[in-house]
């Protein structure tokens, strides 16, 4: 068969990086659907959906900052860090809409720190980030001192969270910035310095891609979507907790890997990274579904991460090998 | 020969690196469409010149004429905007990206600029790289293969071709030879001539000789920071050139 489409198109398929996590989906939605069948019952797709764009708007802000080769283990900090900080400035007579706006400029100064140390000492975001985790959480806890401002009360939250049926203004964020964001990486040079950034530095610099410039301005990316996400959280429940996004580091790592983006730069995408996260919201909620035990949880998280990588290399290895 | 002939002359040029001399008045010059074969053991000075050039970093003695005007580059990316483009052969390119983002790499053709984020044009970018790559006789399937797919050869090509496209007047090649086959390494011959035929200066650095005498026109021979040759190739042997390196 040489030419045919069809061959090429599967080879198509097949190299594209999302496939493996696509496919893992849907044996996820299968496997569930079978043991219980309300898992794809209107009520229950309406709560898997308004969980998800919290760690989905996280996840792809990782995804993005992954991609230029660095990492954001203080993500779940900043997820409490900014709502906190929000509610706080209400408690203190700040109108809303402004108090939203300060925590989120709050989150890119964050980002914008983790980026100024990582870049002007050399050490590895991870390092820094792994710091950062640590302090901001701290931070959390100093500032409430255990005990967190009240979320204002009968302040609308319409605007991120409304309800229109079974969707959330939530899920209508995540979809914007996802289109956003892959519009960028995908259709900007800004975009293409972002691959180079994290595939060859070097060559990068060579080519006059100012790579420290690129670097900064995705973990300020990242970091503000880690807050604004966090806001969302806290909008929803109404609340604002110490403990939020606690371990969401992970869970944001995993969607990504798992969607395709490499640990070491310069390859990703950002659908793999939606689709990873619907993944792990949809396990999350299907084992509860199945009346599973809740420690589950993390146990299938982890086999999916590792599964969805040997299954991304061993799919794509294959498909090279298909000559069309 | 003239001096109007020069592309790229450099004057009595002398570094030193925290103490050690490097170069110790090296004087270097190439004309316009020249293949100049630079040659050298290990540390003899070649990757210090071609640095100055290329505006990594300035000489403490000496000075750089280039079209016939002073130059002193203060980074690489102005002698670039001047022409003068270095293919290292790990730096050139990002082996995950496709041919034609690593062609446009820094340089995206954009369609609308907005808050300093272009908007590629993708259309136009795919067009061009192909007629880039047949500019130097690079036959490939689609610009959108990713560069790890590529051979070593098949490499310069890519980064010969983008070189070219961007009207580059001086192309310094460092050990583009190095780890190819006999047949890849051919290619690479090609692509170099086939600059020649442009009008497009180039230098060849090596450390071997048999992979630089079959295209250079002029070959110049460093040892210990010092030029001890500077020979037309009409005018020289292979076994003159062997002897002068092999000199302690």
């Amino acid at each position: 068969m040489q030419n045919s489409p069809w061959a090429f198109n599967w080879r198509k398929i097949l190299l594209l990086r999302e496939t493996s996590s696509l496919i893992m989906l849907f044996a996820v939605i299968i496997v569930f659907f079978s043991i219980a069948p309300l898992f794809l019952s209107k009520e229950n797709v309406g709560v898997v959906l308004e969980i998800i764009p919290e760690l989905g708007i996280v996840a792809l802000g990782v995804t993005m900052l992954m991609i230029t080769g660095e990492f954001d283990l203080s993500v779940g900090s900043v997820f409490a860090f900014c709502p906190i900080m929000m509610a706080l400035f209400m408690d203190w007579g700040i109108n809303a809409v402004v108090a939203v706006i300060f925590a989120l400029i709050i989150g890119i100064g964050l980002g914008a720190l983790n980026g100024f140390i990582t870049l002007t000492f050399g050490i590895p975001s991870f390092i820094t980030t792994l710091g950062a985790m640590l302090i901001w959480r701290g931070g959390v806890l100093l500032i409430t001192g255990g005990w967190p401002p009240p979320f204002p009360v009968g302040m609308s939250t319409v605007a991120l969270v409304g309800r229109v049926g079974i969707l959330r203004g939530s899920l209508f964020w995540f979809g914007v910035i996802t289109v956003l964001l892959w519009f960028i990486l995908e259709r900007t040079d800004f975009g293409n310095w972002m691959f180079a950034s994290g595939g060859n530095q070097i060559a990068a610099r060579a080519m006059g891609i100012d790579v420290r410039k690129v670097k900064l301005a995705n973990f300020m990316i990242c970091s503000l979507l880690a807050g604004f996400a966090g806001i969302i959280q806290s909008f929803r429940l109404e609340t604002t907790l110490p403990s939020m996004g606690n371990g969401l580091e992970m869970e944001a790592i995993a969607a990504t890997v798992i969607g395709g983006t490499a640990l070491s730069g310069g390859v990703g995408t950002l659908i793999g990274t939606v689709v990873g996260s619907f993944l792990i919201r949809m396990i999350d909620n299907g084992l509860i579904m199945a009346r599973a035990p809740s420690y589950w949880f993390r146990v299938f998280i982890g086999i999916a991460t590792i599964l969805a990588v040997i299954l991304n290399t061993f799919v794509r290895e294959r498909a090279k090998k298909l000559r069309c | 020969m003239e001096r109007d002939d020069y592309l790229v002359e450099m004057v009595n040029i002398h570094k030193w690196f925290s103490g050690v001399c490097a170069l110790k008045g090296v004087d270097f010059a190439v004309r316009y469409g020249e293949i100049v074969g630079l040659l050298g053991d290990n540390g003899a000075g070649k990757s210090t010149l071609i640095k100055i050039l290329s505006g990594f970093y300035p000489p403490d003695v000496g000075k750089i004429i280039f079209e016939g005007k002073e130059r002193a580059f203060t980074s690489p990316r102005e002698a670039r905007a001047l022409g003068i483009e270095t293919i290292y052969q790990e730096a050139a390119m990002v082996p995950k990206m496709s041919i034609m983002r690593n062609i446009f790499m820094g340089r995206e053709l954009s369609r609308l600029k907005m808050a300093s984020l272009g908007y590629l044009d993708i259309a136009r970018m795919e067009e061009e790289s192909m007629k880039a790559l047949e500019g130097v006789g690079l036959r490939l399937r689609s610009p959108h293969a990713l560069v790890e797919e590529l051979s070593g050869g098949q490499r310069q090509g890519v980064a010969i071709a983008r070189a070219m496209y961007f009207k580059s007047k001086l192309v310094i090649l460092d050990e583009p030879t190095n780890n190819l086959s006999v047949k890849e390494s051919e290619k690479v011959l090609e692509f170099i001539r086939e600059l020649k035929r442009q009008g497009i200066s180039s230098i060849f650095i090596s450390h071997n000789l048999y992979h630089v005498y079959p295209v250079a026109d002029r070959i110049v021979v460093l040892s210990h920071g010092e030029k001890i040759g500077d020979y037309f190739k009409e005018e020289t042997s292979v076994e003159e050139i062997t002897r002068l390196m092999v000199l302690p």
